[in-house]
């Protein structure tokens, strides 16, 4: 099966919703029932086939090429297949997700797999605030896959997060874990303020000393053996992690108090 | 009469029976650790008659192998119902892994029937016990006084075949015991089997009938050397010691394979006849002739 690509016709300011670029919808479409695909232009609904140049049909392998910081929720629930976006993309991508692969070569915009249930996101650049985060009045975020991102990202990473596993590659603004419930957040570069706060139960894994809340409390020293498998399985995608990482010990500090606290915040603090 | 390097191939085969099997891998600090959680948690584990299941080490893991990276073993465990594997398990995760200092305990089975162990122990951690759910995988995080125990949620069962076996019939002890060995240390590095008696090696083979009312097996009289004149014997002239190799596997290919290479290292000087332990072909599911497996040679 070939892929379907997707090219942008031409750059717009206004915002694009694309939730039917979506590999399980492609998968037995055709080339023209692709282009009649609705999205909304606006408050307008445009054919997919006027915004964008399609080639190829019948496939659950996506390729979208262009600068697409204004088009929003491509991905969005998809349950299997692959997307691969060559430019940035906008706000939502692979939210709701269930299953399935998106791949972005460039940056991704807020609500990152907000919600999502299971898959993977990977993206290259950096990605914007609350990834993997819930919406507003939802009880919970992310349930289950993974996200990648191997740039920075902005505020509220993994809030309300429920399971699943969160990599940041570069820095990490405030609220990370804010209110989360389980689940895993590493962040391998600087993290910011009020890490952790509200969090009931789940991991917050930080390599830089970050200042943490009044409301956790430092443990103990040790070396946990989760997250040697949770590190090596992250090389599993290709990203280079230093093996005193891998083997070191981490600080281990209990939180947030003010909540269950039976949360926990890892700070990496020598080679062992 | 088939022959190899003048041993004599009885034309016979090993019954072996339907089991369920599991894999488990132990990692450790080092090779040390990891050996010793595995060999404690495969002890007293060499027939389910009385040990409740058949177990072994199966091989060495490099730690770039393994789940977190560092040294592991392999264990295989088999018992007659999954059931029994489900409490046998429990009790020896809990009991021989869980309390070996710096241990880990991970599947390494693929198979859809799963029996819940981690899911079942992390009840040990009081209420403190963490899940952490990994590409599908559920760990649980049961925190103990070293720091913290970490093993998998559930455990892969496999239909398997356990009994497979051979009997090497020796002039003297001494040769008898050589061959035995060198046929052990030939099974051990095909993939998918254990020899769960000590060594590998059984010198107490039994018949499955006693004169006693209350027992259920007893002394194999027909290959004990001593009471050769006493009872109906199935020992050549010239034998002296008999030794039996009883091999448990994943599925039938292993356990063959073993068989192969096992009689093929015990075809050594001073080896009379290599023979196996049937009930004539009216208990077990398989039947594993000795010539058969050879045929090749």
């Amino acid at each position: 099966m070939s892929e379907v690509t997707l090219v942008l016709r031409e750059k717009s300011n206004i915002p694009i919703e694309a939730d039917a670029i979506r590999p399980d919808i492609f998968a037995d479409k055709s080339y023209q029932e692709i282009e009649a695909l609705p999205l909304y232009h606006g408050n307008k609904e445009r054919k997919l086939g006027e915004i964008f140049e399609v080639r190829g049909e019948r496939s659950d392998r996506i390729r979208v090429i262009g600068d697409l910081s204004h088009i929003k929720k491509i991905g969005y629930g998809m349950k299997g297949g692959r997307i691969v976006i060559e430019g940035n993309v906008g706000m939502h991508l692979g939210a709701t997700m269930e299953g399935g692969e998106i791949v972005v070569d460039g940056n991704a915009s807020d609500w990152l797999g907000a919600e999502m249930r299971g898959g993977l996101i990977r993206v290259k650049g950096d990605a914007g605030n609350l990834i993997g985060a819930a919406y507003r009045g939802s009880k919970r975020g992310m349930n289950r896959g993974t996200i990648i991102v191997e740039g920075n990202a902005g505020d509220g990473v993994g809030e309300l997060m429920r399971r699943g596993l969160i990599v940041i590659v570069g820095d990490a603004r405030d609220f990370v874990g804010v209110r989360m419930i389980a689940g895993s957040i590493i962040v391998f570069g600087k993290i910011g303020e009020r890490s952790g706060a509200g969090m009931k139960r789940g991991t917050i894994v930080t390599f830089q000393e970050p200042r943490l809340l009044p409301t956790f409390r430092y443990d103990c020293t040790y070396s946990p053996a989760f997250l040697r498998v949770y590190l090596r399985a992250i090389r599993g995608y290709g990203l280079e992690i230093r093996e005193d990482y891998i083997t070191g010990s981490y600080k281990r500090y209990n939180g947030d108090i003010s909540e269950l606290g039976k949360g926990e915040i890892l700070i990496y603090e020598r080679k062992t | 009469m088939m022959h190899i390097n003048g041993v004599e191939i009885e034309d016979t085969f090993a019954e072996a029976f339907k089991m369920w099997g599991a894999r488990l891998i132990i990692t450790a600090v080092n090779q040390h650790w990891a050996l010793t959680a595995a060999q404690v948690a495969t002890g007293f584990a060499t027939s389910v008659i009385a040990c409740g299941c058949e177990a072994g080490i199966e091989a060495v893991i490099p730690a770039d192998e393994t789940p977190d990276g560092r040294p592991g073993v392999s264990i295989l465990v088999f018992t007659m119902g999954r059931k029994g594997m489900e409490d046998q398990l429990i009790r020896r995760v809990g009991q021989c892994i869980m309390t070996c200092p710096t241990t880990t305990c991970f599947n390494a089975l693929e198979s859809e029937e799963r029996v819940t162990i981690g899911g079942k122990l992390r009840y040990f951690g009081d209420g403190f016990q963490i899940s952490k759910l990994l590409e599908g995988r559920r760990l649980w995080r049961i925190p103990v006084m070293e720091g913290e125990f970490l093993v998998e949620e559930s455990f892969s069962v496999k239909k398997a075949i356990g009994g497979g076996n051979f009997l090497i019939l020796g002039q003297s002890p001494e040769v008898t015991l050589e061959a035995a060995e060198r046929a052990v240390e030939a099974m051990e590095k095909v993939k998918g089997v254990v020899m769960p008696f000590p060594g590998g090696i059984v010198r107490s083979g039994s018949k499955t009938t006693s004169k006693y009312k209350f027992l259920r097996a007893s002394t194999n009289t027909a290959y004990c050397p001593t009471i050769r004149r006493q009872t109906e014997s199935a020992l050549p002239e010239g034998v002296n010691s008999v030794l039996e190799i009883v091999i448990d596997g994943l599925d039938e290919g292993a356990v063959r394979e073993a068989t192969r290479v096992g009689i093929l290292a015990a075809c050594i000087p001073g080896i009379v006849r290599i023979s196996a332990g049937n009930y004539g072909g009216m208990l077990g599911q398989y039947q594993i002739y000795l010539q058969e497996v050879l045929a090749d040679v």
